[in-house]
């Protein structure tokens, strides 16, 4: 290829031109190649001009191939024949294309049929000699010399169907600005070599194919259900939250239900909600004084002015062990743990971690997940500081119009359902709950009475689904996502 | 949380004022329900409405068009909320149930009232039998703690018993069934049916419970069918409701939550006819209870609670748009009236949580707690010295995630998990993300261990083998993750910082987390050091020097491929394993090419 760019620039140096058509067929070269060649040459800007040109042009069937280097049919047939004649019936048998080479030659005026012969038709040579133009004309028309070929006799060709009619594209190229017979080749790349003295300065680069991608970076990735914990993580330890420490997958009944007030009937302490343990299938360190305030709370009310449910409560149902279903169950060990302090501490605490739930699996739901909550506990909270917290911390993950449900949960009173309008469905999407905790569930921790708290929780997958288009859970967290999906994940930025 | 559906146009006329979807909508969110949707059903050929509404789980009152009509026609301030009148008819004329020492070990309470004079139409017949399927689903725990009758007490001759029998003793004809069974045949006649699932709560007992009438009719066998003899039918006037139950109190508000529905229905609207159950004890009570009382709120509390500001008469109108009637009975006291509908409400509490709801969540003026705390993400402590006789000590690692009084800590695990998961990052792996819980398959068998040597906390109640166990160990996932991107380039690096579950008879549960870190790469070639290099570099990390601190030892381990293992020792004690996976886990999981693997508890460096 270097060696034909060299040939093609010495050429137009000597010729000033150079149509790549006729160079082609003058050197016998593919003409496709010497385009190419001409093409690579034009990166180089200004030496060359260049003009497109089409060309019409034929080409031989396979059929005009064979004439062309063999002879027409006739003249053939004509060749065939010796002096002395030969039988019609002969002469058909030696060529294929007899038939139509004898009545061409017929026609020619250059044979004759002597039909009275006693051994049957006998053809002859009519004049001594012929010229085989058919062949004549397809070998010039191959070799593309078209000046001395008229165009009757195209046109008969043409409806002998032995030549058809192609346009063919050729570059006239001529010498540019920047012409020169001494082409450097341009480089790829700088390099550390060329840094040493000047060389870099008298360097061609070769132009960027800027419409390419880059090189994929070899790097890591983290996971994006992961990011946005992060980012969620900073927005509680911007508002003052303190982490709780939730690396307890494993708890009893007790923490994880009575304590929150959750009657020991509830639906969702059925088998078909919550994973029961079968080993280690019981607790049975609990603190006493503490376990037996929480019974009289869910027998009768427990003295804190409450109605309680009227049943009869039974510690071995609190001592089952379960995976959580909520990291509420880690909430109130905290909030017993700091109301066990001499002085009460208002606190703000926040927890991000994997919760479990016997359910039916779909779309959306999984047997695990992460939940998040946020927790206040001080004296005098009010429904309007839950309101006023919740639109701080919603209007950080970018959600700044909520509505709020009355709702009901078996530990807050009043409760409420958050929902968030969301500009890209148009829609009012649910987002999380969130309550004031019960009096039944706070007063047997001993806080103080006047201590209220607030708290909130929504799941991490779900604005994390609706932040990047996620529609199938399966597509987000397990061992089936796609890592592609990891690796592709932009950055995360929560309240946009 | 229960949905009832209801016919549209039933429930406008009961409320008094007809809604568009999205009035109606609205007026749903606004008080606590949620109109879930709205569809056209065919009912006898005609095109009927019906809205499908979910209710609070709580709010037995609201299951049925007649409550929800009721509640949210007070709640628009079109009506007021109904006084029941109980009617407890002379000893010689009251109805009487006597409860049976055999029913004790079974199902030992029985309470009972009558409707008299009942108008039934079509509609209110099928609300009146969707309303106690909707209770049996709910509050009454699919019937085991309560389980509704209803029979045509014209048919039947009082005084009634309450008894339980041996069920080979017993016969009677089921609802709707043309001949006569015992006990053991009832469990058959029904063992394929709708009523399959209540089965099981009697069915081994010795003594199945039933009612009978003077004349030895069976009233019903609950809590499983009623008797043929005195069903209900549109023409039925006079309506005697029985329930039976484990659990008294539910059976007291399943009974009222009946006849305050449907009373509405009787000649003498909201009149209630009492009849009187002597319990095993031999006590006397009359039901229904009607549980009606009274609390006693200070306005200035309330508002304090909500965060708002209104005087005792807003209050007292606010309370009665929920139902409840409120009076005033000095400045800053309302005692206000909880009717025997409204058995959700325990506490003042929930009084507070109808105030607001009367007033509006989306009413109330936001403001900010005054609560001030600083974050803290690490121990208020200063990070100790490592040192093997400190940190290996798993108690220590519980204590440091405690709560120390007076003194919040942060979770610092969280915080090291995060810094490591950038380091891992940073080294070219990319962060999976598994699921803790797997088959035991998984954490066993595949890793060529057997599950009884392994120390997993297993769950009773697995819905699919993929919830048999919680892991022991991050590989599974991390195996299970490469198999599922096997056609992405390789080679594949993964990792995960994460919690893993330990049964352990120390813990205060029996089982506890361990923070894991593992790392996999998968290529065509193992390449042992490319994982060890990870170890060092976290290690470096985490500021633990090589050899005097951390070091690798030989270890056989069938999980990795032998002589080609090692344990990672940090100050003296195993902290974890690294090596070339056997070529038989490799292909437990559906791999082909090597695996080179590293897990190790990141607890001790706290």
């Amino acid at each position: 290829m270097a060696d034909l760019n060299e040939e093609l620039l010495q050429y137009i140096d000597k010729n000033n031109s150079l149509d790549t058509l006729e160079y082609a067929n003058a050197r016998n070269l593919d003409h496709q190649k010497v385009i190419g060649a001409i093409k690579s040459l034009q990166t180089n800007e200004g030496l060359l001009k260049s003009e497109q040109k089409s060309t019409k042009s034929f080409v031989l069937n396979d059929e005009a191939q064979h004439i062309a280097k063999h002879g027409s049919h006739e003249a053939v047939i004509f060749n065939l024949i010796p002096d002395t004649g030969i039988l019609q019936s002969e002469l058909m048998s030696l060529n294929a294309n007899a038939k139509l080479g004898f009545s061409k030659a017929m026609a020619n005026g250059w044979i004759q049929l002597d039909k009275k012969n006693a051994d049957g038709p006998k053809v002859a040579k009519k004049v001594a000699k012929i010229n085989d133009q058919v062949k004549d004309i397809l070998e010039k028309i191959q070799n593309l010399n078209l000046s001395d070929v008229n165009d009757k006799s195209i046109q008969d060709l043409k409806k002998r169907k032995l030549i058809s009619e192609v346009t063919i594209n050729s570059i006239f190229v001529s010498k540019g600005d920047k012409f020169t017979t001494k082409l450097e080749k341009p480089e790829k790349e700088l390099t550390a070599e060329m840094l040493l003295g000047d060389a870099w300065k008298t360097k061609k680069f070769k132009e960027y194919n800027l419409d390419a991608l880059g090189t994929v970076p070899d790097g890591g990735h983290l996971h994006p259900l992961q990011k946005v914990r992060t980012e969620i993580r900073k927005i509680f330890l911007e508002m003052g939250f303190t982490e709780m420490p939730t690396n307890n997958y494993i708890e009893n009944s007790f923490w994880n239900f009575d304590a929150l007030f959750q009657p020991q009937q509830h639906p969702a302490r059925d088998a078909h909600d919550t994973f029961f343990i079968s080993d280690p299938s019981v607790s049975t360190t609990f603190p006493m004084d503490y376990l037996e305030r929480v019974k009289q709370t869910h027998m009768n009310g427990g003295g804190y002015g409450s109605q309680g449910y009227k049943y009869d409560w039974k510690i071995e149902e609190a001592q089952k062990n379960i995976l959580r279903t909520h990291t509420t169950a880690v909430s109130a060990r905290m909030l017993y743990k700091l109301a066990q302090s001499e002085v009460f501490k208002p606190t703000k605490y926040f927890s991000i971690d994997k919760v479990f739930r016997n359910e039916t699996l779909d779309a959306t739901h999984l047997a695990e997940f992460h939940q998040i909550e946020g927790v206040i506990a001080d004296y005098d909270l009010t429904l309007g500081d839950l309101i006023g917290v919740l639109y701080e911390f919603f209007s950080k993950l970018g959600m700044t119009e909520l509505r709020f449900k009355p709702a009901y949960n078996p530990y807050t009173e009043p409760s409420m359902e958050i929902f968030a309008f969301h500009k890209g469905l148009n829609k009012w999407v649910e987002i999380g709950n969130s309550g004031v905790f019960r009096p039944e569930m706070l007063e047997p921790m001993n806080l103080p009475k006047n201590v209220s708290v607030i708290a909130w929780g929504l799941s991490l997958e779900r604005p994390t689904m609706i932040k990047y288009g996620i529609n199938n859970i399966r597509d987000l967290v397990g061992h089936k996502v796609n890592l592609k999906m990891v690796y592709d994940n932009p950055i995360c930025r929560i309240s946009k | 949380m229960p949905t009832i559906s209801v016919n549209r146009d039933i429930l406008f006329a009961n409320i008094g004022q007809k809604f568009t979807d999205s009035e109606f909508d609205n007026l749903c969110f606004e008080f606590g329900i949620e109109l879930d949707d709205v569809v056209v059903e065919k009912v006898n050929n005609k095109d009927q409405t019906v809205y499908k509404i979910e209710i609070p789980a709580n709010r037995y009152d609201l299951l049925c068009v007649e409550g929800l009509g009721r509640a949210l026609s007070i709640f628009l301030q079109k009506t007021t909320p109904p006084n029941f009148q109980l009617f407890k008819p002379s000893d010689d004329k009251i109805h009487k149930m006597t409860v049976l020492p055999n029913t004790s070990p079974v199902r030992p309470f029985v309470v009972a009232a009558i409707l008299r004079n009942v108008n039934f139409s079509q509609q209110n017949y099928d609300s009146f039998i969707d309303l106690q399927d909707k209770l049996h689903q709910n509050l009454c725990r699919k019937r085991t703690l309560v389980a509704i009758g209803t029979h045509d007490l014209d048919t039947l001759k009082g005084p009634f018993r309450y008894d339980a029998q041996r069920p080979a003793d017993l016969k009677f004809r089921p609802l709707n069934q043309t001949a006569e069974v015992n006990g053991v045949e009832l469990m058959e006649l029904y063992k394929e049916s709708h009523l399959k699932s209540y089965l099981p709560i009697i069915k081994d007992k010795e003594f199945y419970p039933i009612i009978f009438d003077s004349n030895n009719v069976v009233l019903s066998l609950p809590p499983i069918i009623n008797g043929d003899h005195s069903k209900i039918t549109l023409s039925t006037k006079n309506v005697l409701i029985e329930c039976t139950g484990t659990d008294l109190h539910k059976c007291e508000i399943v009974l009222d939550t009946m006849v305050t529905m449907f009373s509405e229905y009787c000649a003498s609207k909201f009149e209630i006819e009492a009849v009187e159950v002597t319990h095993v004890d031999g006590s006397k009570h009359i039901y229904p209870k009607l549980c009606e009382r009274f609390e006693v709120i200070e306005t200035k509390t309330v508002n304090k609670k909500i965060g708002i500001q209104i005087d005792d008469s807003k209050m007292a109108q606010l309370l009665a748009r929920m139902g409840l009637e409120a009076q005033l009975v000095e400045p800053n006291r309302i005692k206000v009236r909880i009717p025997p509908t409204r058995s959700d409400i325990l506490h003042a509490c929930d009084i507070v949580e109808d105030v607001a709801i009367g007033y509006g969540f989306n009413n109330i003026g936001k403001t900010i707690p005054k609560t001030n705390c600083f974050s803290n993400e690490n121990h208020s402590k200063n990070c100790f010295q490592l040192n093997s006789d400190i940190v290996l000590n798993y108690s220590n690692i519980a204590e440091a995630c405690d709560f120390h009084l007076g003194n919040i800590r942060g979770f610092e695990l969280n915080k090291l998990t995060d810094l490591l998961r950038l380091e891992l990052a940073q080294c070219g792996y990319t962060e999976a993300l598994t699921f803790t819980l797997c088959s035991r398959e998984d954490v066993a068998d595949k890793l060529g261990k057997k599950i009884e040597d392994i120390p997993a906390v297993h769950i009773s109640n697995p819905k699919t083998l993929d919830f048999q166990v919680a892991r022991t160990s991050l590989l599974p996932g991390l195996l299970k993750t490469i198999a599922c991107s096997r056609n992405m380039p390789l080679p594949l690096k993964i990792f995960e910082v994460s919690d893993v579950i330990l049964n352990d008879k120390e813990a205060e549960v029996g089982a506890r987390n361990e923070r894991r870190l593992a790392v996999l790469s998968y290529n065509k070639q193992a390449g042992f050091e490319i994982v060890h290099g990870v170890l060092d570099k976290i290690m470096q990390s985490l500021e633990v020097p090589w050899k005097t601190g951390y070091e690798l030892k030989h270890t056989e381990d069938p999980t990795f491929m032998p002589g080609r293992c090692a344990a990672v020792y940090a100050y003296g004690k195993v902290i974890g394993t690294v090596g070339v996976l056997h070529p038989d886990v490799i292909h437990n999981f559906e791999l082909n090419l090597p695996c080179c693997a590293l897990e190790i508890n990141i607890e001790p460096f706290l």
